[in-house]
């Protein structure tokens, strides 16, 4: 049986350079379940999700001390880095498909980890795109530019791109920071029916958003996990002074 | 945004003040009306009922806009739901009080069956339960609450003694029939006002403690 956490993380402490951007976190992530990450600008929640998939790697002068275990693997000690961006997929804050057609963006992935037959690079694209709520709008334009698409479509494609390499987790950046009320919706509605397949961490400013669709409520200050619980319980009985006055508006 | 969260939090619970003390008199002014047998009295209850009622609709009024404008969370939230609920009850207290009047109403000028006691002592510790939950409410003392519903069990067992006296003098007593209903009704009227100030104390437990009592 599948263990009930999907990520375990003991005292992770992240450094860029002399400047601590994480400081002893400790945090388990519940597998199928929506996991949402609040907290002010600069308080970690970004590089914290970023340690998940290893992107801080990127940055320059980054310590990450610590171990981030994956399904019981450290993933900054035994698992190279194909392996786990293709187990742990990501979606941005600005949509940022690939320019080429909608199929290509789709199929890049599955590609990259040498999908060559079309036949099933076509049965990958359609499901991937059905799985986003993408599917109806764009079937008869596959081979269009996915840069011609609305962006709420792009943010979806995004989405499809991330689960064609059928990933575990799919990490999410603010993914509708830049979308209107029902390009959000859309997103929202489908992060709810993702849950039932992939474990989702979601950084999200709105605490609205937070309350709607996530099942864990994690809130950062500074660096640190200052609370971490059912979301309906952070959200209306908070047991930390400083959660409190951060969700009633009195800081950050 | 903060600033206009709390204006209007404020507001709204000056307002919910000006309710318990309408209610709180009400109830005072029923029972006078009964024991005095003072009708005019008995309409001016029945009559600040109305205000009572328009101040649950302001008050309901301005938490929906507080949800709907603020999206208040943590301790706000429960502030503005405990709210909400303890209206209700304050509003079904008034009702109870008019009730009251309006059987005071029926009984008139007619001559009492016997001297009240019981529903007296009933109506005193009925208020004061009120009055104290009402003050559990505003400075959140949660001891104050526990002691407040344990008196519920008196009133109810008051209710019980006044019942069975009751019911017996109405066998010997056919011609007092409808007094004898009518003094059964207040009874149970006040029993209601003690159990929605039951209601009103577990709401304050929650609005302080964030967690439901059944107390």
């Amino acid at each position: 049986m599948e263990s009930r956490n999907v990520i375990e993380i003991d005292n992770l402490n992240l450094f860029y350079g002399d400047f601590q951007a994480l400081e002893d976190i400790n945090i388990e992530i519940e597998r199928n379940k929506v996991t949402a990450l609040i907290g002010p600008s600069g308080c970690g929640k970004s590089t914290f999700l970023r340690t998940l998939n290893r992107m801080n790697d990127l940055i320059e002068n980054t310590i990450v001390k610590g171990d981030v275990i994956l399904d019981g693997v450290d993933i900054y000690k035994e698992i190279n880095l194909l392996d786990l961006r293709k187990r742990v997929g990501m979606v941005f804050q600005k949509p940022n498909p690939f320019p080429m057609s909608i199929y290509e963006n789709v199929a890049y992935g599955p590609k990259a980890h040498g999908v060559k037959n079309k036949a099933i690079l076509d049965k990958i694209v359609e499901e991937n795109l059905k799985k986003a709520a993408l599917w109806d709008e764009v079937k008869n334009r596959l081979d269009k530019s996915a840069m011609g698409l609305s962006g709420g479509q792009q943010q979806r494609l995004c989405i499809a791109r991330a689960l064609a390499v059928e990933p575990e987790i799919i990490l999410m950046d603010e993914p509708t920071a830049s979308l209107d009320p029902i390009a959000t919706l859309k997103i929202e509605e489908l992060i709810n029916e993702l849950k039932k397949k992939y474990s989702i961490i979601i950084v999200t400013h709105s605490m609205q958003q937070a309350g709607r669709i996530s099942d864990k409520t994690a809130f950062f200050l500074m660096g640190e996990i200052i609370e971490y619980s059912d979301t309906t319980k952070l959200f209306s009985n908070p047991q930390k002074k400083k959660t409190e006055d951060y969700i009633t508006g009195r800081f950050g | 945004m903060r600033n206009l969260l709390d204006d209007k939090l404020e507001e709204a619970h000056e307002m919910l003040l000006i309710m318990c003390s309408l209610v709180e008199e009400n109830i005072n002014m029923a029972m006078k009306a009964l024991i005095n047998q003072d009708l005019d009295l008995a309409d001016k209850v029945i009559d600040n009922d109305e205000l009572i009622d328009s101040y649950e609709e302001n008050i309901e009024d301005l938490c929906i806009e507080l949800i709907a404008t603020q999206n208040p969370l943590g301790s706000d939230l429960r502030k503005i739901f405990t709210m909400q609920k303890i209206i209700s009850d304050l509003e079904r207290i008034g009702d109870h009080s008019e009730n009251i009047a309006e059987i005071v109403k029926l009984i008139g000028e007619q001559e009492l069956i016997k001297p009240l006691i019981d529903i007296p002592k009933m109506a005193k510790i009925a208020i004061e339960m009120v009055h104290d939950c009402i003050n559990m409410y505003i400075d959140g003392n949660i001891e104050l609450s526990i002691e407040t519903i344990k008196r519920d069990d008196e009133v109810d067992k008051l209710y019980e003694e006044i019942y069975s006296e009751l019911i017996e003098l109405f066998n010997d007593n056919k011609e007092y029939k409808d007094q004898i209903f009518s003094l059964l009704l207040i009874g149970m009227n006040l029993e209601r006002i003690a159990d929605h100030a039951t209601n009103i104390c577990e709401r304050a437990y929650y609005m302080v403690e964030g967690e439901r009592v059944e107390l």
